[in-house]
């Protein structure tokens, strides 16, 4: 029977949940690396015992951690960003140039097909990679040279990459996303990049329309179909039908067009789910009441998920990094909030359970699928 | 404890220096509380150079590896002094070298 592994990135340590396919009995294991700020715990795609773990403090910087047994040993492996030439400058909250400054490493996403490449979405804006298992690591500098890397400014969170999209069959296509400036695509391997952004419309900036500047949250691509991306926008929850040349909104029905998360079905490439967060100023569940919601035509139609989830004085959030699906026949899905639970819905998120209720605040989830 | 002036593979008169870390760079490092690092010049800058050639994982946490310069919430003392703004290059206080006193690398009081 097929197993989960559950990797959990929080506030304060790495936790690792398992369970066989019945996604009905966990262990627990954790905390790992106790008390660092765990920003993201992912797995090899082409080896699943090959996992990388971002640790990062305000004390002592950045630490990148490899296990190459699951995540019972890790070894500490490169933590030198060095951004490729004179980083020059992006603007900074009060509009001021700023220097480019390495703060941590977000997001890791490691190859589909070689356990020792991996990239790397750092804040300051950034995409690195590694191709000796994050030994050391390399900018991709024609990210942040293409033209408007001057012109890009924080979110409230830091000026991150935060999300890199494979494509699943074309080594020389990436996504990346950047708060705050956009979705930015290159077609020869990182190299060169372009933004697109056109039919993003973000009130919150001079130009809402602008080619860059956007805050995007988060992407999700099915593998079947990797020219349909979806998108939670600080507003708005969009699609493009045509590789990101184009977007347009399919907010729907959602109660509210704010969040941070996006995941697509594993099999079922128009089911996608968000978590609806009131405004970029509260930041906590629409009437203190968690819901998940599901679109099974690819947007514009939603509804809510809740059995198992509470419904009522719930003021937690779920972060851009912090849901996932399994690949099980019965998709799973998961989230994890800033409350320190994991809740798991093991058919397709019809019901979900609380895996753990106390963790730390946690930052990001992801999920493994093991034979 | 003794330290002072010993024979190592930092040189023939090399110093022995008694360096205490924090928690989480004990973790990292995999050490006790407290470690014996040899130097040929008993200076800070000497110190962490050859603490983070004996344990590369501390590499980038004591200093910002981009600019060298000692992160903001790490502090460095010995002898109930603050040394974390003093010269990087200049000599340890005598206890230290002698091994009386150990060279204290702390996380600041900082974030609550």
């Amino acid at each position: 029977m097929s197993r989960i592994r559950v990797l959990v990135g929080t506030r304060k340590g790495a936790f690792i949940l398992t369970s066989d396919g019945k996604r009905d009995r966990w262990e627990v294991s954790g905390p790992h690396f106790p008390g660092w700020e765990i920003y993201h715990v992912t797995g090899s795609p082409a080896d699943p015992d090959r996992i990388y773990a971002s640790q990062s403090s305000s004390w002592f910087g950045q630490v990148v951690h490899r296990s190459d047994d699951g995540g019972a040993t890790w070894q500490t492996v490169g933590n030198d960003f060095t951004y490729d030439g004179v980083p020059g400058t992006h603007q900074w909250y009060d509009g001021t140039p700023h220097p480019w400054e390495f703060a941590r490493v977000w997001h890791f996403e490691p190859s589909l097909t070689d356990p020792d490449t991996v990239y790397a979405g750092v804040e300051d804006a950034a995409l690195f990679r590694s191709t000796d298992g994050g030994r050391t690591w390399q900018e991709l500098p024609g990210l942040r040279g293409h033209g408007s890397g001057s012109a890009w400014q924080p979110g409230a969170g830091g000026m991150c990459l935060h999300t890199i999209v494979l494509h699943p069959s074309n080594p020389e296509r990436i996504y990346v996303a950047i708060s705050a400036a956009g979705v930015f695509r290159t077609d020869d391997g990182g190299k060169t990049w372009q933004p697109i952004n056109r039919g993003l419309a973000s009130e919150g900036i001079p130009d809402p329309d602008a080619e860059v500047g956007h805050c995007v949250h988060r992407i999700a691509m099915h593998p079947d179909r990797p020219d349909v991306l979806f998108m939670q926008k600080h507003w708005d929850v969009m699609r493009s039908d045509d590789g990101g040349e184009s977007w347009y909104e399919v907010s729907g029905n959602l109660p509210t067009d704010f969040g941070f998360p996006i995941a697509v079905h594993a099999h079922e490439p128009d089911t996608i789910y968000v978590v609806p967060i009131t405004s970029d100023s509260h930041h906590f569940p629409p009437e203190g009441k968690l819901r998940v919601y599901r679109s099974k035509t690819g947007g514009h139609e939603w509804e809510p998920l809740t059995k198992g989830l509470p419904q009522s004085h719930c003021y937690v959030n779920v972060l851009r990094d912090a849901m996932a699906v399994d690949s099980l026949d019965e998709c799973g899905i998961y989230f994890g909030t800033t409350g320190g639970q994991v809740y798991a819905s093991a058919d397709s998120g019809e019901t979900w359970n609380a895996i753990v209720r106390d963790l730390p605040a946690v930052l990001s989830v992801e999920v493994q699928t093991l034979p | 404890m003794s330290a002072g002036t010993v024979g190592t593979s930092a040189g023939s008169d090399a110093t022995v220096v008694r360096v205490v870390l924090p928690t989480h760079l004990r973790n990292l490092a995999q050490v006790d509380k407290e470690v014996r690092i040899a130097v040929d010049e008993p200076t800070p800058r000497a110190v962490i150079d050859a603490l983070e050639a004996k344990y590369p994982p501390l590499r980038g946490t004591i200093r910002n590896p981009a600019t060298g310069k000692r992160r903001a919430f790490v502090r460095f003392f010995a002898c109930e002094q603050d040394l974390s703004h003093v010269d990087l290059d200049v000599p340890l206080p005598p206890a230290v070298v002698s091994g009386t006193e150990p060279f204290l690398i702390v996380g600041a009081m900082a974030g609550g």
